[in-house]
């Protein structure tokens, strides 16, 4: 080991009670390596030894798809709206699994890291922004889904095709803010791992996802779009499709506002966990 | 004299402790019924100044920790012991940013490298080399400074060949090099490490010490947390013994495993009465105690002399031997040392009181409790005073031989080494087959 000389950066740590609050972005900043390799150990490990690999991103919501195309568009003869049904519900099923995937894995982040917490410091943000991450990649490599079925189905990209990256971040942001919030309960009450995949699936229905928010009578909407998912789903649609409910503007004005109340919200009951989540672990 | 490379001042750490009617694991229906109490509470803290978070009633609280004072200098090699729950891991855990201290404050000026544990993080599903990468980031090094250590790592743990297979098929024995190489690595000024020795091979071991001892050397700080008072001895210049949550001693660390052993709280009672076997007469023994180097002490290493001093107090000029009856933990009789049957020593003495120093051969023990029952006596005739296990000692567990193998009463082994000298006899081997 090269010794260097201890003068030469002075770096100096004082721990006290509440100290850590104002080393919170420095500290994020110096570990920003490890939340690209949390991410990357999640992703690889999660498809290390499977013969499908990386195509279960796309399988998955390919088969859901499918099974809505089957048992909403053919069987009960729900209505597109214009839409050509398959693309409206993947429109709405990406965005959806996005943000399923990102609040599930990082609301129950902190419990399945706890070995790491216990024995190691790290800004414990970093756990649920690499399960949001994770979510994110997964989420970019089923959008090739879309690609391939566009043309099928003789939808054109436009210039509306960019908002698709902000509708993503969005979205994420959404998940991770209530994903925050989850964890820090989840830390004290493993109540949480129980309820969140129920509300996950009663989010499910609640969202638009097999169907249009055009079918909701115009009076009801705006309630609708308390969900924040709702103006984000709709925001893909037009995205992709074009197709617009006129409320759209409102809407996403919702799911903005709900991501910073989210944010706010969940950051702050996130730290007040963090300073001793090691002794409830 | 330049600042200390760590201060630590009234350093304090409480945990909330659960009241017997209160329910176990909480749980969120609980939480709901006190939770909405003590959100009142906290928010109308907060808006008076007050820390929402300092809100736990005394009777609730134990103190893991509390006002620790020391201070360490750059360079120095720190051993912290002390029995367990003394609260060794939890200012381990503070000084490693791991938790929060509840009061007062440590400075540390210096890069932190902190290792409780070695191989934290490691997933077996993945590849030596991605295992150094996500090790070596948790442990907070930049993805180019683990670049830069790379060949450094890969021939510190000799695992070059095996590089891109998952460690999930590693022997432990790479596993654990693997693990501790990276955190060897980590190149801070101040090395914090929680008994990581305990575990692994004989070669590793001493790599491992080597590889510490040579940080220190370095200039670094190291901090060591052991109960293998002599790798403390060994490898550390100072030491703190902690005690129920507080600082007893810092100093030597040869003074502090002093300490340690001589710290007679944990066994609790010095000379027993309560064993006696009969009234006394004519001599009477009054006080006895074991000494370690001169100082009182309940605890003793592996191979380490005692003596043990015995207070008679003589009624009548009498004849009398000194007989001890030494007993394993279970209460059986292991040895025995008649003065006057076996060793022809025998005290002829006018009244008065005397001390006898009985010096004790080294004691190649298990681990674990001992007692010895005190005796004086006219040689094969009568006792004058018999106090069975009058005396109480342990022998703490401290590594046997070159490869930390703990020898323990419990494990029915017998209580006591047997030094056998294994030779192969050169003159009768066959070679071949």
């Amino acid at each position: 080991m090269m010794m260097k000389p201890l003068h030469e950066e002075p770096h100096v740590l004082v721990l006290a009670p509440g100290e850590a609050d104002h080393r919170f972005w420095r500290d994020l900043w110096h570990y920003r390596d490890l939340l690209v390799f949390l991410a990357w150990r999640d992703i690889a490990v999660r498809y290390r030894q499977t013969i499908a690999g990386v195509a279960w991103a796309l399988l998955q919501p390919a088969m859901t798809m499918i099974l809505f195309t089957i048992i909403f568009g053919r069987l009960a003869h729900m209505d597109g709206g214009g839409m050509p049904y398959p693309l409206l519900v993947l429109a709405g099923l990406i965005p959806w699994q996005l943000f399923s995937a990102a609040l599930t894995g990082s609301g129950d982040s902190l419990v399945a890291n706890a070995g790491l917490i216990s024995k190691v410091y790290f800004p414990r943000i970093i756990i649920p922004m690499a399960a949001v991450s994770v979510a994110i990649v997964n989420a970019l490599v089923s959008l090739a889904l879309l690609a391939v079925l566009m043309p099928v189905y003789g939808v054109w990209p436009t210039w509306r095709l960019v908002a698709l990256p902000l509708l993503l971040v969005l979205t994420a942001l959404i998940a991770l803010g209530a994903g925050l919030v989850v964890a820090a309960m989840g830390v004290r009450y493993r109540d949480i791992r129980f309820v969140l995949p129920f509300v996950v699936q009663c989010g499910f229905f609640a969202a638009p996802v097999g169907y249009s928010t055009v079918v909701v009578p115009e009076h009801w909407r705006m309630v609708f779009a308390l969900n924040p998912m709702v103006g984000v789903m709709e925001g893909f649609r037009w995205s992709i499709l074009g197709h617009a409910v006129h409320e759209l503007p409102q809407m996403l004005a919702m799911s903005a506002t709900t991501m910073v109340v989210l944010l706010v919200v969940g950051r702050w009951a996130f730290r007040a966990v963090e300073r001793d989540a090691a002794d409830w672990l | 004299m330049t600042k200390p490379i760590i201060s630590v001042e009234n350093l304090g750490k409480r945990y909330r402790v659960k009241r017997p009617g209160m329910r176990e694991g909480g749980g969120l229906r609980h939480a709901i019924e006190a939770g909405a109490a003590s959100l009142w509470n906290g928010l109308s803290r907060m808006f008076k100044g007050r820390a929402p978070y300092d809100r736990i009633a005394p009777e609730d609280e134990f103190w893991a920790l509390k006002d620790i004072n020391f201070e360490v200098q750059a360079g120095e090699c720190v051993g912290i012991i002390g029995r367990n729950g003394a609260g060794k891991s939890t200012l381990l855990k503070i000084l490693s940013r791991i938790t929060e201290p509840s009061t007062g404050r440590a400075v540390l000026r210096g890069r932190v490298g902190s290792l409780l544990e070695v191989g934290t993080g490691f997933h077996p599903e993945l590849t030596g080399r991605e295992n150094i990468f996500l090790n070596g980031a948790i442990l907070g090094m930049r993805r180019h400074e683990i670049n830069k250590r790379m060949d450094e790592i890969v021939a510190f743990a000799e695992v070059d060949e095996f590089l891109d297979t998952p460690v999930k098929h590693y022997s432990s024995g790479m596993y654990m090099r693997l693990a501790f190489a990276v955190a060897a690595h980590l190149d801070p000024e101040i090395l914090i490490v929680d008994e990581v020795l305990a575990v692994g091979d004989v070669q590793f071991q001493k790599k491992c010490l080597g590889k510490m001892s040579e940080v220190a050397k370095d200039g670094r700080t190291v901090l060591f947390v052991s109960h293998n008072m002599a790798a403390v001895q060994s490898l550390c210049k100072i030491g703190v013994l902690l005690e129920q949550g507080s600082v007893v001693q810092v100093g030597l660390a040869s003074e502090a495993v002093t300490a340690y052993l001589a710290n007679g709280s944990i066994c609790g009672e010095g000379f027993n009465t309560s064993g006696r076997q009969r009234k006394p007469t004519n001599c009477e023994i009054i006080d006895a105690w074991i000494e370690r180097d001169g100082v009182p002490t309940q605890a003793l290493l592996f191979g380490e002399r005692a003596d043990i001093i015995i207070v008679i107090q003589v009624v009548k000029r009498i004849k009398f031997a000194v007989e001890m009856i030494l007993r394993q933990q279970d209460g059986l009789a292991v040895k025995f040392a008649p003065s006057g049957l076996a060793f022809d020593w025998e005290i002829d003495q006018a009244s008065g009181s005397l001390k006898i120093r009985c010096q004790l051969p080294p004691m190649r023990f298990a681990s674990g409790g001992y007692s010895i029952d005190l005796i004086t006596a006219c040689s094969g005739k009568e006792f004058y005073d018999y106090i069975e296990s009058g005396l109480r000692f342990t022998v703490d567990s401290s590594a046997v031989g070159e490869r930390n193998w703990m020898f323990n009463q419990s494990r029915n082994q017998g209580y006591s080494l047997w030094e056998v000298n294994y030779q192969v006899d050169q003159n009768e081997i066959t070679q071949g087959l």
